[in-house]
């Protein structure tokens, strides 16, 4: 494979053709598959010339013109493994319909960034996965040309059959064997935007049927022969250790087939989930104190301990705010306060894994697959080739599936055991032995002079990691001239990690919160200040300044025109919110009525730049969920900690919202022709804030705290 | 281990079993029926709704020992070929997102709606209240419930 790598400057490093018969009849048209070492067919020697962007779509073409196509990613439900086929499928120009999406497997060689993390699977695939479908579109024209004795330039496509001028044509089926054969062209035309017939199209969910019918598709749903169902007992407090254990009852459970220690935890292997259940319950294991048991309270004195200290790290830091704030006339300072919250992903973590002098067998679901196959590598002193694994669908992700160590587990007790093994954590196992997002607090600080904001100072204070600089260059970095952002953080034994839309999904809500307190401290439109705010920021040579104030006053626009924001019905309040995180611009507006002078969210509307939108259906699914994801979460997400132990367990002792509490989200779009960006997240960050800003509005009360249920002393009224 | 002979999706099923053991667990571990989905285990969630005698029950906490004789209808046995107006509502409306927990909502919805023919909004959210979507799916299914409801009126 090494010959074919880095021969052209820019061009791909390891691309290459490979053509081999289908066991059905048909071809396959392999961009860098990865068993095109061992085939027979000679590669042309043009072959190191292809230019994939390192980017390795699979297609497969059958001489019926059906068309097999590979998605890289793992889809958690943000649906790239509908809209990333659908980037290949329209270059191809082939008919949706002829098309069947199929999961591609861990493969680092020859896919990149097999993530699904950061909302950027679109933003990081629209040239590489349309230039994939481009390039094998141009060699089934030169394929056609060829038989025809014409030229290529005067062919077409058209869903799936090449066209000649003089009326010739000629379906992709009869032509996939001799066009794998080609040279692989360069420089190949993508379609102008307005020639686009799948992107922008409708297109629903490819796993759709087996979702409504209950067919296998996500982790906890795979089985292999001999499979031992395993679930594990870990120390019920963050800073335990384990001393000793007695598994003589467990061992008694009838479908219990073995009991093993692996570190600080205790698996139990059997044939059936409940089997397993019931020999961890009936486990009696002596636990010791190893690092400080943490509670809540201790959390909170020491996260004001720090933003009261001097521990801090600056991050950005424009003109100089302590001056500023000297000579301020006046000074606004607020302090928002936040919980950690579990992720409770519907699917509890699981993974299988089959340990084998052979190979590493590992299929579930993962955000991470090559981080992790890495990962299971080292801890089994393995070759990362050995290690081969599949994606499963995911039952949510929102970043807990970052995280390996469930399938750290599972190899391991895999290998120990010499087993095929599932491990399958309960809601309860999933909640409290969590990667949390990280509990944490800010101070904002404005300093104002002659009736304008001059000075900005936001500080944050997190038990677990401190948000990136790339974050403190968000809005109003470049719109203030004196503005720091200062981090520091308390690092303890409960693990803490990226949580949907990490640090932004609190930090929005602090930020536009303020915003909002500080218009009507300077007796300004809260809506012109911010548009005001962001002209200061047109023409900005700051390259660190990611977000465009063209693109963002437009969504805020849009927001406010299609809300009616402003114009007054009874019983019913408005607030506002603009947000830009993860490329992508929003504004929404929330609507709140009060029933029994408890406020409910009854409608959102929500403006989106998120430049091309390549599925419409599968994108306003995603606006929405996390619209509405970032309103229960604020409204009502809370894990707290007692001697180390997460307080709440389960659903009956942790509130998610539910279909009752839920407002109708309006969505708009912006539309235009510009790459898209993420989407899975950034509709979130701005919820929280909207809704804060509207019971305000409603109830004269300023939300500094989430949950917003317990702010509002609700909770003991209700939930 | 003992033995049940369960009426599961208009047949008869001979399964050894632990009798403590809940429904959910034996559909999918013993019956390779994995359309129930486990979701809490102390029925808050509504991941593992089946019908039993055609009322949405958790089978999370059923134990098999209490199912002989009752009529058992799972994701499997809802429909023929995945078209029952609520599946054809909820493709047409392309509702999941992850899509994990909608089989639990389909059927908590099939058994709703053979109770109450046209149901306002209100019905619905309420119908639907005890089952979680993480997603937060909500909007598209109260839409699909609406719609099928009024192609099964």
């Amino acid at each position: 494979m090494k010959n074919y790598k880095n021969t052209v400057p820019s061009l791909s490093r390891r691309g290459f053709l490979q053509t081999s018969v289908l066991a059905g009849g048909g071809m396959l048209i392999g961009f860098n598959l990865f068993t095109a070492c061992k085939n027979n067919v000679t590669p042309p020697v043009d072959l190191s010339q292809l230019d994939y962007n390192n980017f390795n779509a699979f297609i497969k073409i059958s001489n019926e013109g059906k068309v097999t196509i590979f998605s890289p990613n793992p889809e958690i439900g943000q649906g790239v493994k509908t809209s990333m086929p659908m980037l290949i499928a329209e270059e191809l120009d082939v008919a949706w319909k002829d098309v069947y999406v199929k999961q591609g497997v861990l493969d680092s060689e020859n896919y990149t960034r097999q993530v699904a993390g950061g909302s950027q699977s679109l933003r990081k695939s629209w040239e590489p996965l349309r230039q994939t479908g481009a390039t094998a579109r141009q060699m089934l024209i030169n394929a056609a040309a060829a038989r025809w004795g014409v030229a290529a330039s005067e062919c077409s496509t058209e869903a799936g059959v090449v066209f000649h001028s003089s009326g010739k044509k000629l379906g992709y089926g009869a032509l996939v064997n001799e066009a794998a054969l080609l040279e692989v062209p360069e420089n190949v035309q993508l379609k102008e935007p307005k020639n686009f017939r799948i992107i922008g199209q409708e297109i629903g969910n490819v796993d759709i049927d087996k979702i409504v019918t209950g067919k296998p598709l996500f982790g906890l749903d795979y089985k292999s022969p001999g499979m031992q169902y395993a679930v594990v007992l870990r120390p019920p407090a963050f800073g335990q250790a384990l001393v000793s254990f007695d598994a003589s009852d467990a061992e008694q459970v009838n479908g219990v087939n073995q009991v093993i220690q692996f570190g600080n935890k205790i698996a139990v292997l059997g044939n059936t989930t409940w089997a397993v259940i019931k020999g961890k319950k009936a486990l009696k294991a002596i636990w010791k104190e190893e690092t400080v048991l943490e509670d809540s309270a201790f959390h909170h004195k020491t996260l004001f301990g720090l933003l009261n200290g001097k521990k801090f790290k600056t991050i950005r830091k424009d003109g100089d705010v302590a001056t500023a704030f000297k000579q301020a006339d006046k000074i606004l300072e607020r302090t928002y306060e936040s919980p950690f919250l579990p992720h409770n992903c519907m699917e509890p973590m699981n993974f299988y894994a089959n340990v084998t002098d052979e190979k590493v067998h590992l299929v579930g679901p993962i955000q991470t697959p090559e981080g992790t196959a890495k990962k299971v590598a080292k801890l089994l002193n393995r070759e990362v080739k050995d290690i081969h694994l599949e994606m499963t669908r995911m039952g949510g992700g929102f970043g807990r599936r970052l995280y390996g160590d469930f399938v750290l587990e599972a190899a391991e007790v895999s290998n120990l055991t010499k087993k095929p093994v599932k491990i399958v954590f309960t809601r309860e196992d999933d909640m409290t032995a969590g990667t949390y997002r990280p509990s944490t607090k800010y101070q904002i600080a404005a300093s104002i002079k002659d009736g304008e904001i001059n000075g900005y100072h936001l500080k944050e204070a997190a038990v677990g990691g401190n948000m990136s600089s790339t974050i403190s260059n968000f809005f109003p970095a470049g719109a203030i001239e004196n503005y720091q952002v200062d981090v520091a953080n308390y690092r303890g034994n409960i693990t803490t990690g990226a949580w949907r839309a990490p640090y932004t999904n609190f930090l929005a809500f602090a930020e536009q919160s303020f915003f909002d307190e500080l218009a009507m401290t300077l007796k300004k439109d809260r809506i012109q200040m911010h548009l005001d705010l962001l002209e200061k920021v047109k023409g900005t040579t700051d390259k660190s300044i990611q977000y465009s104030p063209e693109r963002f006053q437009a969504v805020i626009r849009m927001a406010v025109e299609k809300s009616n924001w402003g114009k007054k019905v009874k019983g019913v309040y408005q607030g506002f919110s603009a947000y830009y995180s993860h490329n992508t611009h929003v504004a929404e507006v929330a609507e709140v009525v009060l029933k029994d002078g408890i406020p409910q969210v009854t409608k959102v509307t929500c403006a989106v730049d998120c430049g091309v939108l390549v599925n419409p259906l599968g994108a306003e699914n995603q606006v929405v969920g996390g619209v509405i994801d970032g309103i229960g979460h604020a409204m009502y997400g809370e894990l707290s900690f007692k001697n180390g132990k997460p307080q709440s367990q389960n659903f009956d002792k942790y509130r998610l919202i539910r279909m009752g509490e839920t407002p109708r989200v309006d969505v708009h779009f912006i539309q235009n022709n510009i790459a898209p960006t993420g989407l899975g997240e950034p509709t979130l960050p701005p919820a929280g804030g909207a809704v804060a800003n509207a019971i305000f509005a409603a109830t004269g009360s300023r939300m500094t705290r989430q949950p917003f249920i317990k702010n509002l002393g609700a909770d003991k009224i209700i939930g | 281990m003992e033995k049940f002979t369960l009426d599961l999706n208009g047949k008869t099923q001979q399964i050894e079993a632990d009798p403590t053991s809940p429904l959910l667990w034996v559909l999918r571990d013993q019956l390779d029926l994995v359309g129930t989905k486990y979701g809490c285990g102390i029925g808050q969630c509504g991941a593992c709704t089946v019908h039993i005698d055609g009322v949405a029950v958790r089978s999370c906490l059923l134990t098999v020992s209490q199912l002989e004789g009752k009529r058992i209808t799972t994701i499997e046995g809802l429909s023929e070929s995945g078209n029952h107006p609520l599946q054809e509502a909820w493709k047409e409306i392309d509702v999941p997102q992850c899509g994990y927990c909608q089989t639990g909502q389909i059927m908590t919805a099939a058994a709703f709606l053979n109770e109450i023919k046209k149901p306002s909004s209100e019905e619905i959210r309420d119908a639907m209240h005890n089952n979680i979507c993480r997603c937060a799916s909500y909007n598209k299914i109260e839409k699909a419930v609406q719609v099928a409801a009024e192609r099964m009126s």
